[in-house]
């Protein structure tokens, strides 16, 4: 079962096996984490494109049509360009850097350190893993220099636009690469997440029941779960689509259009079919992006307030509810689709009761800042953040959630604020927050605190400024993808506070640079940081800052104890690692015996 | 405050007072996100608002809205007035507490969100049933055909059928919905071509959606209706206008290069001025 390691140190590594090709999960993550940087940085670009065009539609951009000649005519954005950036800015944000930095990055970094194993499961799938990702990226991005441009069909490419070429111009050749380069990244993503289904079940250490596993544990085995059963069903309906596009299938395409003047050649196919598979993926995606933020914000709250999580078991438990659960929502985005009402039913009823275990997750935090003695580090205040944003986009989902509600909502402006709150921001904050709590595991140093405080005061204020307004907006009617406001009656009053977004989200852009800058300023530069910084229980902080190649030292740890022992009255210190035995460190037993050594399955 | 300096960075381990920083913390969510939430929302009501309903199933999509807004609103003041005060509260304390299981209380707030929920569930499907009922007996029957980047109205004239329409006549200036000259039920059929659509206030209408090439949905903000319009299939949508006067169709699904440009005109009106404005129209006979 486990990994024969010995042999594995044994033999040399050149520079490139150890730091590009490499096989070790430590340096994957980390691969994985600076190109998520680098693709964040193309999608949040895009985002300002955007809101230069929703806040200034009469400005004129000069550096912008120096930039894109073809996007821009009379220092303006044109309207194929404007859909093309809405698209790859939702494709990028949710495919290649939310999903990559979490599972690619913290679910590599953190899962064999966590559970204590040496690497993972499948070393050669893990690399393989990673290299199908900048392959998609260069594919992804091609797009914008073929004819027609990138895609311009939303991150949801609903057929038949996607799938009739002359439909749009970025239904073109853009689209087939859009969908060649998303099947790719699903490779990767598939062979992540048999890895670490494959390695947390396999390579736990001694001791390390699964209800003793920290909480990022669970959420990243959970996420990987919810990945392996639902991105198959994309996978087989981009490929779907390409044969439609390509092959002259009728998969989506039903018979009887007519684009321009031209009848289509095909028939027989259904549109919905395509929301329908597209969904039962991107529900559980959106799972896929705030589980994992889940697990970590529960780590980080529990190491900086000194206090163990509360309400472990319901914690796990909410969590697998709610992956369970998110396969049967999947029809709360197609209320309006021209399905059958009745279903729609149903899926309100499916939708809401999965806000029941939300709901829980979000009491058990509050209540583990209950009485707790908070340690303000930056990863702290990102976790309090992160509590705040998931809040406040949950509850804008009840809404949303309800049928009738969702008539008017769908596709305008207030579902646009519902998941940048609850499901970009919330996450964004965890991928913040982690990198700031395990920055000095990652590479033996600290980020720098006071520009990483600054770094939240500006995001955490920036969010709500650019996102809370555009409930209103919503509320007003404005539809989401709409190049210009201009035209619409309805829309007239919404000038001032598009532009009021707008500048929000440039401060809110530029405040990220601050993370940047920190970030490599502290490679660099950065205090040095012992094993275990933050007195943290879980087995990573047990070893050296880096650890070594295999992680820990000659010895696996041995797990004696569920990772959120802080704080226990009468113990010489405020935190009591995974590793020390009940004799080493006599316990006084606190209300109950639930904390004794045996297990606590 | 020492000067910023790489090589001397902030500690990050004993982080500056917690006390200060609680402070400050509880105060930005209590002043920007409470205050500053509710203080929007109900400023927001005067410009940036719902545009005055004008239907009968607008009325109770707008009742739900509200209680949920009450609802959700609540929810979002006392979570974030409790995290302001945990927050504030964690930064005084000198020992934190070892205390991490409550059956009673897990159990309190999983129960109450529940019934919540449940509450608003079952509101929310009694208006859904409402709205997707049949339509009645009474009601206008039109057609409505979206195509990139418009939208066409369709009557069936005297005989109240509708003639067949057939996608490889359409021609978009000469027959731009594809009416099949050889069936006899189209050839009173009334085409209103780039004209408005008419309806008739408070008269039940029973729209026959149709789209002639990709996704688009007909959106009136003011009736609350939202039905996306499928090509390959008829999906009708029903609804009552309450209030005369001009009203906007917006195209709400992402349907090509002039989106945005997608509207559509509405006239509501008395059944004197439609019967009118009808009568004026000529059958669209291809
Ligand atoms: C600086 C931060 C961001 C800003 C200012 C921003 C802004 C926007 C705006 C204005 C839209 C709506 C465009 C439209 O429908 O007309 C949009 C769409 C979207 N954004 Fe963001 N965004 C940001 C970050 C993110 C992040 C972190 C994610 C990660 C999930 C994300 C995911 C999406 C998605 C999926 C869409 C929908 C794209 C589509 O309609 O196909 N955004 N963004
Ligand atoms: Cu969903
Ligand atoms: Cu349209």
């Amino acid at each position: 079962m486990a990994v024969t390691h010995d042999a594995h140190v044994e033999h040399k590594q050149s520079w490139i096996t150890r730091y590009i090709f490499s096989q070790d999960h430590k340096i994957i993550g980390i691969q994985y984490l600076f190109t998520s940087l680098f693709m964040a940085l193309v999608g949040g670009f895009l985002a300002m494109l955007i809101r230069m065009q929703l806040g200034f539609p009469m400005a004129k951009f000069y550096w912008a049509q120096w930039l894109f000649p073809g996007g821009f005519a009379n220092n303006q954005i044109k309207p194929d360009f404007y859909l093309a950036v809405v698209t790859m800015h939702g494709t990028i944000m949710i495919f290649f850097v939310l999903t990559t930095a979490l599972s690619g990055g913290f679910g590599n970094f953190l899962i064999p350190l966590q559970i204590g194993a040496r690497d993972m499961a499948f070393p050669f799938l893990n690399m393989l893993s990673y290299w199908l990702y900048p392959p998609a990226i260069v594919i992804l991005l091609t797009s914008f220099f073929v004819t027609g441009g990138a895609p311009g069909g939303g991150w949801t490419a609903y057929p038949p636009l996607s799938a009739l070429p002359n439909a749009a111009p970025g239904s073109g050749t853009g689209q087939t690469l859009w969908l060649i380069s998303l099947a790719i990244l699903i490779i990767a993503f598939l062979f992540g997440s048999l890895n670490y289904i494959t390695t947390i079940l396999q390579l736990r250490t001694r001791g390390m029941s699964l209800m003793r596993m920290p909480l990022t544990i669970w959420g990243l085995f959970v996420t990987a779960v919810l990945m392996l059963l639902s991105f198959p069903v994309l996978f087989a309906a981009a490929i779907m689509l390409l044969f439609d596009r390509s092959a002259g299938t009728s998969f989506f395409v039903p018979s009887g259009l007519v684009i321009g003047n031209q009848l289509v050649q095909h028939s027989g196919g259904n549109p919905l079919l395509w929301q329908h598979l597209f969904w039962f993926l991107g529900h559980p995606e959106v799972y896929v992006l705030i589980l994992p933020p889940m697990g970590i914000v529960s780590e980080i709250m529990s190491t900086h307030a000194r206090k163990p999580i509360f309400g472990y078991p319901f914690m796990v438990a909410s969590i697998v509810a709610i992956a369970f659960l998110s396969f049967l929502v999947w029809g709360h985005h197609m209320y309006t689709s021209g399905m059958h009402p009745l279903v729609g039913t149903a899926f309100m009823t499916t939708t809401l009761a999965i806000a029941v275990p939300s709901a829980v997750k979000t009491f058990n935090w509050l209540a583990t800042l209950w009485r707790a003695k908070i340690r303000f580090t930056t990863a702290m205040l990102f976790a309090v953040g992160f509590v705040s944003l998931f809040v406040t986009g949950g509850l804008t989902g009840i809404f949303l959630g309800s049928p009738p509600i969702d008539i008017y909502f769908q596709d305008t402006f207030f579902v646009v604020a519902h998941f940048h709150f609850v499901m970009a921001s919330a996450s964004l904050f965890g991928v913040f927050g982690g990198t700031y709590h395990w920055f000095p595991k990652m590479f033996g140093r600290f980020m720098d605190e006071r520009l990483g405080r600054w770094h939240f005061w500006l995001t955490f204020v920036g969010i709500y400024a650019t996102f809370f307004p555009m409930h209103f907006a919503g509320i007003a009617g404005m539809m989401r993808r709409i190049y210009s406001t201009q035209l619409y009656e309805h829309l007239q009053g919404l000038a001032a506070i598009n532009a009021f977004v707008s500048v929000a989200a440039f401060a809110l852009g530029v405040g990220q640079l601050i993370f940047v800058y920190n970030l490599f300023l502290s490679l660099w530069r950065g205090r040095r940081a012992g094993p275990n910084p933050w007195g943290s229980n879980t087995l990573e902080w047990q070893t050296d800052s880096p650890p070594p190649h295999g992680n820990f030292g000659e010895h696996l740890p041995e797990v004696h104890r569920w990772p959120y022992d802080y704080s226990v009255p009468g113990a010489s210190e405020d935190f009591i690692p995974q590793t020390v035995s009940a004799s080493r460190a006599p316990l006084p037993i606190h209300g109950g015996s639930s904390e004794e050594d045996p297990p606590r399955t | 405050m020492p000067r910023w300096n790489f090589t001397t960075m902030a500690d990050p381990i004993t982080p500056p007072d917690p006390r200060r920083t609680a402070r400050q913390l509880s105060l930005v969510i209590l002043l920007m996100i409470v205050v500053g939430g509710v203080a929007m929302t109900l400023a927001a009501r005067s410009r940036w608002w719902l545009p005055p309903v004008a239907s009968t199933q607008g009325i109770e999509i707008d009742r739900l809205f509200y209680t949920t807004l009450v609802v959700t609103g609540i929810a979002f003041v006392l979570v974030h007035l409790v995290l302001a005060l945990f927050v504030w509260m964690g930064g005084r304390r000198q020992t934190a507490a070892y205390w991490h299981d409550n059956r009673t209380l897990e159990l309190t707030y999983t129960l109450t969100p529940a019934a919540i929920l449940l509450t608003l569930v079952s509101m929310g499907a009694v208006v859904w049933g409402r709205i997707h009922a049949p339509p009645p007996e009474n009601a206008l029957v039109v057609e409505v055909r979206a195509e990139q980047f418009g939208w066409f109205f369709r009557y069936p004239g005297a005989d109240g059928t509708f003639g067949r329409v057939e996608p490889a006549l359409i021609n978009a200036r000469r027959n731009p919905l594809g009416l099949d000259p050889a069936d006899p039920a189209g050839q009173d059929d009334i085409v209103a071509r780039g004209g408005d659509l008419h309806l008739v206030v408070n008269r039940p209408v029973h729209v026959r959606l149709r789209s002639k090439d990709v996704l688009h949905s007909f959106f009136v903000p003011q009736f609350r209706v939202k039905q996306d319009a499928v090509p390959g299939v008829t999906i009708p949508v029903v609804f009552t206008p309450t209030r005369a006067g001009n009203f906007e169709i917006a195209c709400a699904e992402l349907c090509g290069v002039g989106h945005y440009i997608m509207r559509g005109k509405i006239t509501v009106e008395s059944q004197a001025a439609f019967d009118a404005w009808l009568a004026g129209q000529q059958p669209a006979a291809p």
